[in-house]
């Protein structure tokens, strides 16, 4: 038996779908809505599941009192109530879109020491949801 | 084995069943100091205890019953969990009451592991694949079967 535990988090942030590899028209194609150039927002839920061994001492696989002051500081401070496309540094290179969120917020959570990153799971909206587990499995 | 057709694999489907139990708890482990205690455990340290609205979800894997069309029936399944999860933990104070979970501290890990333990003799059809025990929306543990021992229950 292989035990996991998953905690959410919620931040709404702006942002908009824009790549310099294509012309202003094709990205209007592509993108659509969401690549109006004022930007828009959602209020995104972000899963972080973490896994490891049960301590005795505590029964906990984290303690959500590290878990969440280092997801509170690493990804919902630096994320809540921001422009994702000029105020996080990753999206100066790429387009924000919920994947490259996903793979963004496991790069900062994968330095988690107290437990292993297992999967961040990113709701965009309640319609919308994105995983990412990491390479390699 | 995705793409692939291997017979006995690619119609496996996943039944899920979720129940619902109110439970009081804390935290405490006797080996520390009150101050460790409260220190690691914060607000879930109150000896008188607190309460969540759990929500269990267990879902079952196999192949459908050719005759009946069903994995395992969820009146079953929803027989055993109320005889095994419901009736030992609804209403109840998981420190004191509820003897699997003695000498242990009732995290939601912990209380998912024991109700993993509680089922995987009792499914008899299909095989555990998961129980998810959610403590609040926004917190869950999961129990799967270890990939190294290849199931928790059998193939």
């Amino acid at each position: 038996m292989k035990t996991s535990l998953t905690r959410r988090y919620r931040f709404a942030a702006s942002h908009r779908l824009h790549s310099s590899h294509f012309t202003a028209e094709v990205n209007q194609q592509l993108y659509g809505k969401c690549n109006n150039p004022y930007g828009h927002g959602h209020n995104y839920v972000v899963e972080v599941t973490v896994t490891g061994p049960v301590d005795p001492a505590t029964g906990m696989i984290a303690n959500l009192g590290e878990l969440d002051p280092f997801v509170e500081r690493e990804v919902i401070e630096p994320f809540d109530q921001r422009y994702l496309n000029e105020e996080v540094a990753e999206f100066q290179a790429s387009v924000p879109t919920t994947e490259n969120v996903a793979r963004e917020i496991y790069r900062r959570l994968e330095k988690f020491p107290a437990a292993r990153l297992e999967r961040v799971r990113i709701e965009e909206t309640s319609k919308n949801s994105f995983e990412y587990a990491g390479e390699g499995d | 084995m995705e793409g692939k057709s291997v017979p006995g694999k690619d119609t496996m489907i996943r039944i899920t069943r979720k129940v619902e139990f109110s439970a009081a708890h804390f935290y405490h482990n006797p080996d520390m100091s009150p101050e460790e205690n409260r220190r690691v455990f914060g607000k879930c340290n109150n000896p008188h205890g607190h309460g969540h609205n759990y929500v269990l979800e267990v879902t079952i894997a196999g192949e459908p019953d050719p005759e009946t069309g069903m994995v395992l029936d969820l009146k079953e399944l929803k027989e055993i969990l109320q005889s095994e999860v419901v009736e030992r933990m609804d209403h109840r104070h998981l420190n004191y009451e509820v003897p699997e979970l003695a000498g242990k501290i009732p995290t939601c890990e912990n209380i998912a592991g024991v109700i993993w333990r509680l089922l995987l003799p009792k499914i008899t059809k299909g095989r555990l694949d998961r129980v998810r025990l959610y403590e609040s929306p926004d917190l869950f543990a999961d129990c799967t079967a270890d990939a190294a021992n290849g199931s928790g229950g059998r193939k």
